[in-house]
C-alpha cells in the first residue's frame, strides 16, 4: 500500500492515512519455533537475496546514493541550519531585531548587537548562533514573528572546532539570489497553518 | 493622623485616616489595578481604570480617601466591564505585538492587557500620524503613548521643572454611537485621550534639568532615553541592585548590565533604572552611569611603586567619592603608619558638625529629606539646591505641590527653577557672607523667644524697631440716593415717573496711620517688598516645618557660628535641619576618618592630585576601581548607610591590597563593613546581610540608619553676632557644578561628557558683553585662571561660577575655603 504523506495537512485523525502493518504472530510452542528456524535456514532466501544483488549489478541500475556528491531531498519541515530571509518585494532584510528567538533559545546560543540605524528603525548589525550548542529544536523559527528567521536544508555540521558559529552574512539571503528569485520559503514551524484566518478574531477598522 | 480600619474585599486592613484607599490596598498586597497614578504625586484620574466600590458607590481608589470602616470592593460586574472597555480603548491603534519597542515585555499596556483580559477589539477609530521626536537625551514616539500623564505629574508634583503638558492630537471624533454603546468611564477616558499628546512646554526642545524621570515613569516605550534606544532588550539585563555615587542623596538604583556585543563579551552598563514610585533620580544619576576605570590589569611594577610611595608619604589627600569601607581602611592607615588624613571637604563638614553639636548634644542633625517630603514649610539655606542634591530640590518640590506648602529659599544666586516650583516660595538673594543673617531671622521669626537663652532674644530686638506707615484701606460706605424710575403704569398704560429711595454699599478709599513693626533683618538680606506680608500669607495653616542647610555654611569662614545657630534653630523652633552632605560619601568620611587640616611633605593622593596618584579616573600612577565596580557602603543625606554592588569588573589592585600589603589583613575590602566605627554610629553588621529594596508600602529597607550619639554639652548656648560689612557686594565668583555634573565621574559618563567653563546667566553674559565660547580670565585674590564662557539657562543675576567637575580648570585653587570670592573678569 502506498502512501504520500500531506504535509500541509498535520492533524493525527482518523481521516489521515495511517496504517498498520502485518505482521505474523510469533510461534508460541516449541514445535512450530523449531519447523520456523528449518523453514529460514533452508529456505533458500539467502541465494534470493544474493541473486538481487547480482542481478542490480549487472544491470548496472545501482540506487546508492553518491554523497556528497548526491544529496537526498529532505522533508521540508526538517531543522538544519538557519536562514535569515529577506522581504521578496524589498529585498529588506525581515529581521527586525525583536530578539524573541534570543530568548527563547533554550541552549542559549543565539545573540544579537542591534542599534537605531539613520532611518529611526531598529538595525541588526550582527546576528550570531553557537551551533556547537544549539540543539536545532526550532523554536527560534517558530517564535520568529515576521519568518526572518528559518531553518534551512544544510544539515552538514562537521568542523574544525567544536564551537562553530554562523553569522549574519552566512545567513542572509543574498540579494543576487534574492533576485534570481532562489530564497526558498519555510513550511516548516512559524510558517502559516493553512487556514489559520478562520481561527482569528479580526480587529474593526476605522477606514 | 488616627489609624483606621477599612475592609477590602472582605480582608479588615488597618491604615491612615485620609490615605488613598489604592495605597492601603497596595500596601496591604491587595491588586486594584492603576496606571496613571503615582506614589507621592497628586492623581490624575487619566485612566480610571482603578475604580473600586466604596460602601456602595463607584470611586477612583487613586483619589478617594480612605475613612473609618469602609467597606470596599474591587471587581464588579459593572467594574470588569469599565475595566475591560478601558483596556480595548488603549488597545486602539496599539498593536501588542510590538516587535521592536524598548519597553520589551516590561509594558503595563501590555500586562494590563492580558489581567483584563482582552481577547477581541470593539472599538476602532483613524489613526493620525505622529511622527517620533527627539528631544535630546529623551526620545518621545507617540504612537506609543497611552496619555496616562505619568511624566506631566512626575515633572510637575517631584522634580519641579513642569516641563511637559499636553498638546492638542488633531484626531477625529469619537463615533457618536459608541457614547451610547460603551461604558461611561470608559468613554469619557477615551475621549480625553483622543484630545491630546504629551509636548515640551514651549516648542520642540524640552527645557529643563534634564532627570530623565518621565521616561522611568513611562508604562509604556513612548519616552525612552535616546541612548538607550534599540541598542537591548530589558530581559537581556542583569540588574545590579546598588547605591548612586554622584552625590550625597545616596538614590537607590539597578545598573542593568549585559555583554557590550557579540564580539566583546564584556558586561557593559546600558541604563540606570529606579525603583519610581519611591525614589527619583537625577540626570547625573540615570545618565552618568559609565565612570569605570576601564581595561584595568594588575600592574605589579606600580603597586610596588605605590608600596614604595606609602613608606615614603606622610600624608593621603582624597576626595569623599570612596565607600565607607575604604574610608575606614585610610583610617587604619592613619593608626598604623601615623600618617595625615586630609580631605579639606569632609573636615569642614566634620567641624560643622562637632560645632553642631556643642549646643544640639546630639552627633548628627535630626531631619532627612522624608520629613522635608512631608513637611508643608520647607526652608534651605546656604545651597544651590539643584545642583548641591537633586534629589532635595525634589523632596522640596514635592513638599510644595502636595502638601499645599510653602517656603523660603536663601541662597544668593537666583534660581528659575527654584522660582518655578510654586507660588508660594520666595527667594530671598542675599549677599555672599550674610548667611548668618539668615539664621539669625530663622530664630527671630520662628524661635520659641521665652525659650531662648536672652541674649539671643536680645540681639534680635535689636532689629526690630517700629514705624508708623500710611495705610490706604477700603472701607464700605453706605450712600443713600434718590433716584427716578419710569414705570409703566398697568392701569393706564402710560410711563409715569416715580421717585425712589436707594441704598448702596460703595468701597470707599481712606488713609490710615498704623504702627507696623519693621524687621531690619529683611533689608539686610535683600528680601522682597512686601515680604512680612507674604509670609504672614504663607504660614497659615502650616504644621511641618523642615530646614535644610547647605555646604555654603561648611565651608563660611564663621562656620563654627554658623554651625551653632543652626542648632539653636533646631532647638528653639519647630523646624527638622537636614544637613547636605557635600559629596557623595562626606557624611561617612566625617564620621569615620579623623581628618587633619594641613599636607605634609610627601602625599598619596587619591582621585585627586598627590606626589603619587592613586585613582579610579584612569590618569593616576596606580589605577583603583570607580565606585560602580566596587562593593561597599555609601553614607547618605538621611544618615543612612547604603549598600552598593560591583556592576563591573575590575581586574587591578584595590586600596584594600595595598593595606594587606602594609600590613593589614582583610581578604575583602567588605570585611571592614561590619567594623565601622560604632562610637561614630554605625553598626556592626556583615555587608551580605544589609538589606536593599523598597517595599509595597513605600517602606525603604535599605542597610541601616545610622545612630545618633548623646555628646556632652556646657550649656553655653551663645552666638556671635553677624558682621554685615563683610558681606561680598561687588563682582562674585561661586564654586558649584552645572546641572549634570557632579565630579570628574560624572563628566567621564559618555552622555555627560562636556567641558567645564565659566558659567554665566544669560543677562550677565549680556551686561558683560560675552558671548558663548568667549575666553575669559577669571581673577581671584588666590590666583587666575582663562576659561571658556558657558550659558547657564537656570540661574539668573550677575553671580558666574567654576565648576569642579572639570580637572583641567583648577577652580578650587581659586577660592578661600569659602564657596564665594570677590572676582574680577576680563575678556581675553
Amino acid at each position: 500500500m502506498h502512501h504520500e504523506e500531506v504535509f500541509t495537512d498535520r492533524n493525527v485523525s482518523e481521516s489521515s492515512a495511517y496504517y498498520y502493518v502485518d505482521i505474523e504472530n510469533y510461534p508460541t510452542t516449541g514445535w512450530d519455533k523449531f519447523k520456523q528456524v528449518v523453514k529460514r535456514t533452508f529456505s533458500g532466501e539467502l541465494f534470493v537475496g544474493l541473486w538481487v544483488v547480482l542481478r542490480e549489478m549487472i544491470k548496472f541500475d545501482i540506487h546508492t546514493v553518491q554523497y556528497p556528491l548526491e544529496k537526498l531531498p529532505i522533508g521540508p519541515r526538517y531543522r538544519a541550519v538557519h536562514k535569515l530571509l529577506r522581504l521578496w518585494e524589498s529585498g529588506y532584510e525581515r529581521c527586525i531585531g525583536c530578539g524573541l528567538c534570543e530568548k527563547i533559545c533554550i541552549s542559549d546560543c543565539i545573540r544579537m548587537d542591534t542599534r537605531i540605524d539613520e532611518n529611526s528603525r531598529k538595525e541588526v548589525t550582527e546576528y550570531s548562533i553557537n551551533l556547537g550548542r544549539c540543539i536545532f529544536c526550532g523554536y527560534c523559527a517558530e517564535v520568529c514573528p515576521e519568518l526572518a528567521i528559518v531553518h534551512g536544508q544544510r544539515y552538514e555540521n562537521a568542523s574544525e572546532q567544536r564551537a562553530h558559529f554562523v553569522i549574519k552574512d552566512d545567513m542572509l539571503t543574498p540579494l543576487d539570489m534574492l533576485k534570481a528569485g532562489e530564497q526558498a520559503e519555510y513550511p516548516g514551524f512559524g510558517a502559516i497553518i493553512p487556514g489559520s484566518d478562520a481561527s482569528v478574531k479580526k480587529t474593526p477598522l476605522a477606514y | 493622623m488616627n489609624e483606621i480600619t477599612i475592609t477590602i474585599d472582605g480582608r479588615a486592613i488597618k491604615t491612615q485616616e485620609g490615605e488613598y484607599i489604592l495605597n492601603a490596598a497596595r500596601a496591604n498586597g491587595i491588586f486594584i489595578p492603576a496606571i496613571c497614578y503615582l506614589t507621592r504625586c497628586s492623581p490624575t484620574l487619566a485612566c480610571r481604570i482603578c475604580l473600586v466600590e466604596a460602601d456602595g458607590k463607584q470611586v477612583y481608589a487613586c483619589n478617594a480617601k480612605a475613612k473609618q470602616g469602609m467597606d470596599i470592593t474591587t471587581t464588579t460586574p459593572n467594574i470588569l466591564a469599565e475595566r475591560r472597555a478601558i483596556m480595548e480603548v488603549y488597545d486602539v491603534n496599539h498593536p501588542l505585538e510590538c516587535g521592536v519597542c524598548d519597553q520589551s515585555g516590561e509594558c503595563e499596556l501590555q500586562n494590563y492587557t492580558l489581567e483584563v483580559g482582552v481577547d477581541s477589539q470593539t472599538y476602532s477609530i483613524k489613526d493620525t500620524h505622529k511622527p517620533a521626536q527627539n528631544w535630546g537625551l529623551l526620545h518621545y514616539d507617540p504612537a506609543l503613548c497611552i496619555m496616562c500623564e505619568r511624566c506631566i505629574t512626575v515633572c510637575k508634583d517631584m522634580i519641579g521643572d513642569a516641563a511637559l503638558s499636553t498638546v492638542a492630537r488633531g484626531s477625529d471624533a469619537i463615533e457618536a454611537t459608541f457614547k451610547e454603546s460603551m461604558p461611561k468611564d470608559a468613554y469619557a477616558m477615551w475621549n480625553k485621550l483622543n484630545k491630546s499628546l504629551i509636548a515640551p512646554n514651549g516648542g520642540d526642545t524640552l527645557d529643563c534639568t534634564n532627570c530623565g524621570e518621565c521616561s522611568s515613569v513611562c508604562p509604556v516605550g513612548a519616552l525612552v532615553s535616546s541612548d538607550y534606544q534599540y541598542t537591548s532588550n530589558a530581559w537581556e539585563h542583569k540588574q545590579i541592585p546598588a547605591t548612586c555615587a554622584h552625590c550625597s542623596a545616596g538614590c537607590q538604583i539597578s545598573y542593568d548590565i549585559k555583554h557590550t556585543s557579540i564580539a566583546n563579551t564584556e558586561p557593559k552598563i546600558y541604563r540606570v533604572k529606579n525603583e519610581w514610585n519611591y525614589v527619583s533620580l537625577c540626570g547625573a544619576g540615570r545618565y552618568g552611569f559609565d565612570f569605570e576605570n576601564r581595561d584595568v590589569r594588575k600592574d605589579a611594577v606600580a603597586f610596588e611603586k605605590a608600596l614604595d610611595a606609602f613608606k615614603k608619604a606622610d600624608t593621603i589627600k582624597f576626595t569623599s567619592t570612596i565607600t565607607n569601607e575604604e574610608a575606614m581602611i585610610l583610617q587604619k592607615l592613619k593608626e598604623k603608619l601615623g600618617l595625615r588624613l586630609v580631605n579639606n571637604e569632609a573636615l569642614a563638614f566634620k567641624n560643622f558638625l562637632i560645632g553642631y553639636s556643642t549646643i544640639s548634644g546630639k552627633s548628627l542633625y535630626g531631619g532627612d529629606l522624608k520629613m522635608v517630603h512631608a513637611a508643608d514649610f520647607v526652608v534651605s539655606i546656604g545651597s544651590a539646591l539643584k545642583t548641591d542634591n537633586p534629589n532635595a530640590r525634589f523632596a522640596m518640590n514635592n513638599a510644595l505641590s502636595m502638601n499645599k506648602g510653602a517656603g523660603l529659599y536663601f541662597h544668593p544666586i537666583n534660581d528659575p527653577v527654584i522660582e518655578g516650583m510654586s507660588k508660594n516660595i520666595t527667594q530671598i538673594n542675599h549677599a555672599p557672607m550674610m548667611e548668618e543673617a539668615a539664621l539669625y531671622l530663622m530664630l527671630d521669626l520662628f524661635g520659641d523667644k521665652a525659650a531662648m537663652p536672652s541674649s539671643i532674644t536680645e540681639y534680635l530686638s535689636t532689629f526690630h524697631s517700629t514705624k508708623t506707615v500710611t495705610v490706604e484701606e477700603s472701607v464700605d460706605e453706605k450712600v443713600t440716593e434718590t433716584v427716578t424710575k419710569k414705570v409703566l403704569n398697568e392701569e393706564t398704560g402710560v410711563e409715569e415717573e416715580v421717585s425712589e429711595e436707594v441704598t448702596k454699599t460703595i468701597k470707599k478709599k481712606v488713609s490710615k496711620e498704623v504702627e507696623v513693626d519693621e524687621n531690619a533683618l529683611f533689608a539686610l538680606l535683600n528680601a522682597p517688598a512686601g515680604f512680612a506680608d507674604t509670609l504672614s500669607k504663607y504660614l497659615a495653616k502650616k504644621e511641618t516645618f523642615a530646614l535644610m542647610v547647605g555646604p555654603d555654611l561648611y565651608t563660611h569662614p564663621n562656620a563654627a557660628n554658623c554651625a551653632r545657630l543652626v542648632a539653636l534653630i533646631e532647638k528653639y523652633t519647630a523646624f527638622s535641619v537636614t544637613m547636605i552632605p557635600n559629596l557623595s560619601n562626606t557624611l561617612g568620611v566625617a564620621m569615620i576618618c579623623d581628618l587633619d587640616a594641613e599636607c605634609g611633605s610627601y602625599t598619596i593622593g587619591y582621585n585627586t592630585d598627590g606626589n603619587f596618584t592613586l585613582s579610579a579616573l584612569g590618569n593616576g600612577d596606580l589605577d583603583m576601581p570607580a565606585l560602580n565596580q566596587q562593593e561597599g557602603t555609601l553614607s547618605s543625606i538621611d544618615k543612612q548607610v547604603n549598600p552598593t554592588n560591583a556592576a563591573l569588573p575590575y581586574n587591578g589592585y584595590v586600596l584594600n591590597d595595598i593595606a594587606n600589603a602594609l600590613g593589614l589583613n582583610a581578604k575583602h575590602t567588605i570585611a571592614y563593613t561590619a567594623q565601622l566605627p560604632l562610637g561614630a554610629g554605625f553598626k556592626a553588621i556583615e555587608f551580605d546581610a544589609l538589606p536593599n529594596h523598597y517595599t509595597n508600602a513605600g517602606e525603604e529597607v535599605r542597610g541601616y540608619v545610622l545612630d545618633i550619639q548623646d555628646v556632652a554639652t556646657n550649656g553655653d548656648e551663645s552666638v556671635s553676632a553677624f558682621d554685615a560689612t563683610k558681606a561680598i557686594n561687588d563682582k562674585v565668583l561661586y564654586l558649584a557644578n552645572p546641572v549634570l555634573q557632579f565630579s570628574p565621574f560624572t563628566a567621564r559618563a559618555h552622555q555627560l561628557q562636556s567641558k567645564g567653563g565659566l558659567y554665566a546667566s544669560a543677562s550677565a553674559m549680556e551686561a558683560s558683553g560675552w558671548s558663548e565660547g568667549d575666553r575669559v580670565n577669571v581673577k581671584t585674590a588666590h590666583g587666575d585662571v582663562t576659561v571658556t564662557v558657558i550659558k547657564d539657562g537656570k540661574i539668573e543675576g550677575d553671580i558666574t561660577y567654576l565648576p569642579t567637575f572639570d580637572t583641567d580648570i583648577n577652580s578650587e585653587a581659586l577660592f578661600d575655603g569659602y564657596r564665594f570670592t570677590s572676582v574680577s573678569i576680563q575678556k581675553v
